[in-house]
């Protein structure tokens, strides 16, 4: 035992605890329980314990074993190949699949909060030994706190209205409100369409929400969500029973389709306003300088 | 050359208004041109659409 010990034990641990925390199995199980977890947290301990350890190197002016985070960062690179490998194989097999804007989300949060608890790992080993533990407990506290923030990313109800339309058929055309979606041939389809089906028109509240939620990976994400929470009214070899998402094209408004189990307008609106909004649809059209040029 | 969509089968009342490729059902009535929609539906695993009131195509998405 040295002095360093017990600071770097104390970072390991907050860093595991934020790991911990930032893990949430909700009901996309995923990461999946039990296995999937142990395999996050294992890799958030090798990250705390990365981020613990960088304190006593530079203390000890040890500088070269700084390059050891470039490891670090090859080593959480991969966890989001991983990431995305899994999800990419067992999409397939989904009923409605999660689409690939969804998965690399999903990857690419994974990856992040491991860099998140290196930093919280780091912080806290640094104030323990600069000072004292009840400071390097604050500190974790506020890292923990910070990393929160930091991983909440907003939902589809801060950037959209949801509105219950009732679905309707024009000859063979399924409407949406105004918004075309599909032909059904099959009077019997219809019939099971008219039943089982629901639809929603969401509203983009300002031209940067236009382009998010056209994406179609973002549409897809909303469909993926929908059909987990509510169940969905559909098997392997119906393809006419598919929910769908087509947009407005004059006012980019989009009309969702879906066919849940649970036939329950205000949950679902629950559900859709939920869906988070993907990191890779989000566009920002408003920031573009030709865009905000003022014409004198 | 992988083909997304294709048309794999067409049901109609008119034989006269349809030709081409792909296999053609001719029915007598519509029942008859509902049911083997249905059918066709169900086995190609496919989408019947309707373009009129007696001609239905199947295609695969």
């Amino acid at each position: 035992m040295n002095e360093y010990t017990v600071p770097i034990i104390f970072g390991v641990l907050v860093g595991t605890i934020t790991r911990m925390l930032m893990l949430r199995t909700d009901y996309r199980q995923y990461p999946t329980y039990l296995h999937g977890k142990i395999i996050h947290i294992s890799l958030g301990f090798i990250a705390a314990s990365l981020g613990s350890l960088i304190v006593p190197a530079i203390l000890e002016k040890e500088y070269t074993a700084v390059t050891l985070l470039t490891v670090a960062a090859t080593q959480f690179r991969d966890v989001r190949n991983m990431e995305r490998n899994t999800l990419n194989e067992i999409d397939g097999y989904e009923l409605v699949s999660r689409g690939k804007t969804y998965i690399e989300g999903i990857a690419i949060s994974f990856e992040s909060r491991n860099y998140l608890v290196i930093l919280t790992a780091f912080v806290v080993t640094m104030v323990y030994i600069l000072s004292n533990i009840y400071l390097a407990a604050v500190a974790g506290i506020i890292c923990i706190i910070v990393s929160k923030i930091l991983m909440s990313g907003s939902t589809l109800k801060d950037i959209v209205e949801i509105e219950y339309h009732e679905l309707h058929f024009e000859g063979a055309g399924l409407y949406v409100d105004n918004i075309y979606i599909m032909n059904i041939g099959l009077p019997e389809r219809q019939e099971e369409i008219r039943k089982y089906g629901m639809g929603f028109v969401l509203k983009p509240m300002d031209m940067n929400t236009v382009s998010t939620i056209a994406n179609l990976g973002q549409r897809q994400a909303i469909l993926h969500d929908v059909s987990i929470s509510l169940g969905v009214f559909r098997d392997s070899g119906t393809p006419a029973l598919t929910p769908l998402i087509k947009r407005d094209l004059d006012d980019g408004r989009i009309g969702v389709f879906i066919l849940p189990q649970v036939r329950d307008i205000a949950k679902a609106k629950e559900i859709i306003g939920s869906v988070p909004v993907l990191e890779s649809a989000i566009k920002m059209p408003s920031k573009s300088k030709s865009h905000n040029r003022k014409e004198h | 050359m992988v083909l997304e969509k294709a048309i794999l089968a067409i049901i109609t009342l008119n034989g006269n208004s349809v030709g081409g490729g792909a296999p053609i059902f001719i029915c007598e009535t519509k029942k008859e041109l509902e049911s083997v929609a249905a059918n066709l539906e169900a086995i190609t695993d496919g989408i019947a659409h309707a373009l009129s009131d007696e001609l239905f195509i199947i295609v695969k998405h």
